[in-house]
């Protein structure tokens, strides 16, 4: 038995390496030179040039930011929007993946196909189509809203709507395949238990999603975080009420504080990459397990 | 459903019917206008090009991914990530660092035409590259080795073997990074300088004609953006079909 299981090893390994090795070698080597210094060129040295100029004066440029009242406020409306469509994405987004693979109706697929529609429609577009329907002055349910006092467009919740657009179908797009794979059998074993619908979701069917929904969650907190051309039409930019990180960057950097500028883009891309490296720690576990 | 409809459905819908108001004649002269119609030429030519080189080197950077090993592949599969999340406003300052005007590298490519590309390069990468590497990492060893034992060179293993079954997922990456190239704006901000008939993409020019408080113009030309959109959509689904009917 031993024999076998050491036996069985090597075979394994090895067709791959031999392969590898002697007959590819040159393409392989040329290959990944190419790809190392294409990602390099594309991604690695510009991101790491952006931390470099925000340290460049040591510590001053956080704390410059950090210290600036706009700056400040415009990170708390950032978090505070993305918290709150991820919030509702994340409803949502389970519900309609739900609904997209547990029950059949009619126009199921055109459903399934215009939930990706966001991630492929233009940002400016979001925010015009917002400021169309929404809009205060001739929207089309915009003056209705505000009359009774909710104002849409130039307003925290426009700029909620617009983060929740774009980041839309992040959460969908893992639940949905999770959804698939795991049939209906343990579902349905539950309701011949005698669980109710609630119970089941509860205790059977969201268990196992919880870590398609995680990745969603994380993957849409940083699109929302950086959310920035349909935040830009809908948001009207005003100091201090509805600017968002995003929109302070390319304000310094317009202004020509491109400390100030490189320090936000920094946390922003901070955050951001932390988001990847978060998903990328926790998705092989899962797999694994 | 109603949220759905409210969020998405009905402000989309707006779009086009606003484009619609002013008659065929209007939308025309709208979206034939002179600086109108370079910037769709730029967007369209710039997506299509950049599709292009994702379509090449996307392929090689999963196959690297997939079957290569070597010290420090982990850092590289995180890089491909990057653009996804980087905020566009971010991603676009973050290329003007290394190719901008204080470029450590000498090449300086703001406000130039080529700005456009370099950003559309930059936002698109991830696409096609995270589209073939499931499929790349499915593919059995067994089918090349068997090609290889019965003669085949490492050419026609590749052209034989590997392709066909890598072809739906290019495609897929393909649509998807033509359709970000075509609705991209937060990177071209900073770093396009959106100089009229020379930088300026499509995004920027419904940007400026909201600005402007032009609405039905600007609906006009997003409406020949959500029409991309849609397509890419509809060739999406049909090409995950396709993917599904060969699993």
């Amino acid at each position: 038995m031993t024999d076998l299981l050491t036996r069985e090893q090597p075979p394994k390994a090895a067709p791959v390496r031999r392969r590898s090795r002697p007959r590819k070698g040159p393409v392989a080597y040329l290959l990944r030179l190419f790809v190392t210094a294409y990602l390099v060129l594309l991604v690695a040295w510009p991101v790491s040039l952006v931390a470099i100029r925000t340290f460049e004066d040591g510590f001053s440029g956080i704390q410059g930011i950090l210290e600036d009242p706009d700056t400040v406020t415009a990170l708390k409306l950032t978090v505070t929007v993305a918290i709150s469509a991820v919030v509702v994405n994340t409803l949502f987004g389970v519900g309609i993946s739900l609904l997209l693979v547990r029950s059949e109706f009619p126009g199921k697929r055109a459903l399934s196909a215009l939930v990706d529609l966001p991630l492929s429609v233009s940002p400016i577009v979001v925010g015009l189509a917002l400021v169309l329907v929404y809009g205060g002055r001739n929207g089309w349910f915009g003056p209705t809203l505000e009359g009774a006092g909710l104002q849409v467009v130039f307003a925290t919740p426009g700029i909620v709507m617009a983060t929740a657009f774009v980041a839309l179908p992040l959460v969908i797009r893992e639940v949905v395949p999770v959804l698939e794979e795991i049939g209906t059998d343990q579902e349905v074993a539950a309701q011949t238990l005698g669980a109710n619908g609630w119970q089941t979701f509860w205790r059977v069917t969201l268990p196992a999603i919880k870590w398609a929904i995680v990745y969603g969650v994380v993957l849409s907190l940083a699109r929302s975080l950086g959310e920035f051309g349909a935040v830009k039409v809908v948001s009207g930019n005003v100091l201090g009420q509805t600017r968002t990180a995003t929109l302070v960057v390319e304000e310094k950097y317009l202004n020509f504080d491109q400390q100030g500028a490189y320090a936000t883009a920094f946390l922003l891309a901070m955050v951001s990459v932390a988001c990847i490296v978060i998903v990328s720690v926790i998705r092989p576990k899962n797999e694994r397990s | 459903m109603l949220w759905f409809s409210l969020l998405v459905l009905i402000p989309l819908c707006a779009v086009v019917v606003t484009a619609a108001e002013g008659g065929w004649d209007t939308f025309w002269t709208t979206i034939t206008n002179g600086q109108t119609a370079a910037a769709i030429r730029l967007t369209v030519t710039a997506a299509a090009v950049v599709t292009v080189v994702n379509v090449v080197v996307g392929p090689m950077i999963a196959w690297v991914l997939v079957r290569d090993r070597f010290w420090g592949k982990g850092a590289l599969e995180l890089l491909i990530d990057i653009p996804f999340a980087l905020p566009t406003i971010v991603a676009g300052l973050v290329l003007l660092s290394l190719y901008g005007h204080d470029s450590p590298l000498g090449i300086d490519v703001a406000n130039m035409p080529s700005s456009v590309y370099l950003a559309y390069l930059f936002v698109t990468l991830p696409f096609v590259v995270r589209m073939v590497q499931p499929v790349l990492e499915q593919l059995e060893l067994d089918v090349e080795e068997a090609a290889a034992s019965l003669g085949a060179s490492r050419f026609t293993t590749f052209r034989r073997i590997i392709l066909p079954s890598l072809t739906p997922a290019i495609a897929a990456g393909a649509a998807l990074s033509f359709a970000r190239g075509v609705s991209e704006y937060g990177s071209l901000v900073l770093l396009s300088g959106n100089l009229p008939f020379k930088t300026e993409v499509t995004s920027v020019r419904i940007l400026s004609s909201v600005e402007n408080n032009n609405l039905a113009g600007a609906a006009a030309v997003a409406t020949v953006l959500l029409v991309i959109s849609l397509l890419v959509i509809v060739l999406l689904d049909v090409l995950q079909r396709r993917v599904a009917v060969r699993d």
